[in-house]
């Protein structure tokens, strides 16, 4: 089960190694994203594209607003 | 469009996945950095002073007095814990019983407006509201700083 998180316990998961991965489209991440995040658009998540992430490490994931 | 994506990776086998529900919103109205190629819209952020004079709640009014008086505005903010705002005290405020504390004499809840807001809305509803200042909080309350309609209208401090 997910966990919804705030912005403090997400600065702390980045302390401690977390990746960060905007889910938004290509456009939007160019523009502008937080500091360290990758971008994978939810239409392009599957099995190849998560290929990048590291599983033994914590990940985390925002789009604009959660909706 | 986070929560599915959280669920997607789960279902791949990611085993410890977070969602930061409230996003890039959040991110930027709290005024934290980011990176990109832009372009990036204006806002308020980029005009903040931090220069406006702060008291506790039970800070003595006398003591706030000549910091307001030394501060380029006619009023202090007053926090709680961790910076949260809770007051504004304008200057005619501190002219009585120098004994009152902050708590005392304070309006509570000024309003507030996130660093995301975009300068040109926010000079309108200033000139609107006949304002010269705003106030800037984060989404938790958190004081940031102030805005004054004079740097909207003439660029950056």
């Amino acid at each position: 089960m997910t966990s919804s998180i705030q912005a403090h316990r997400l600065r702390e998961l980045l302390a401690g190694g977390a990746q960060l991965v905007e889910v938004l489209p290509e456009a939007e991440y160019r523009e502008e994203h937080l500091p360290g995040a990758v971008n994978i658009p939810l239409k392009q998540l599957d099995a190849a594209t998560a290929r990048q992430l590291d599983r033994t490490r914590a990940v985390v994931v925002y789009c604009w607003d959660g909706l | 469009m986070s929560p599915r994506a959280a669920c997607r990776l789960e279902a791949l086998g990611f085993a410890e996945v977070y969602d930061y529900i409230t996003g890039k919103a959040d991110w930027l109205a709290r005024a934290l950095p980011t990176e990109g190629a832009g372009p990036r819209p204006d806002r308020v952020a980029d005009l903040l002073r931090k220069d406006v004079a702060t008291a506790d709640l039970d800070q003595r009014i006398a003591d706030v007095r000549p910091r307001v008086d030394a501060s380029p505005y006619g009023f202090a903010l007053v926090t709680g814990h961790g910076g949260v705002l809770l007051g504004r005290l304008r200057r005619a405020a501190l002219d009585g019983d120098p004994a009152m504390t902050a708590e005392e004499v304070m309006e509570p809840g000024p309003s507030t407006i996130r660093p995301d807001t975009e300068p040109a809305a926010l000079a309108r509803r200033l000139n609107d509201r006949e304002l010269t200042t705003a106030v800037v909080t984060d989404p938790d309350g958190v004081l940031l700083g102030i805005v004054r309609l004079a740097d909207l209208d003439h660029g950056k401090p």
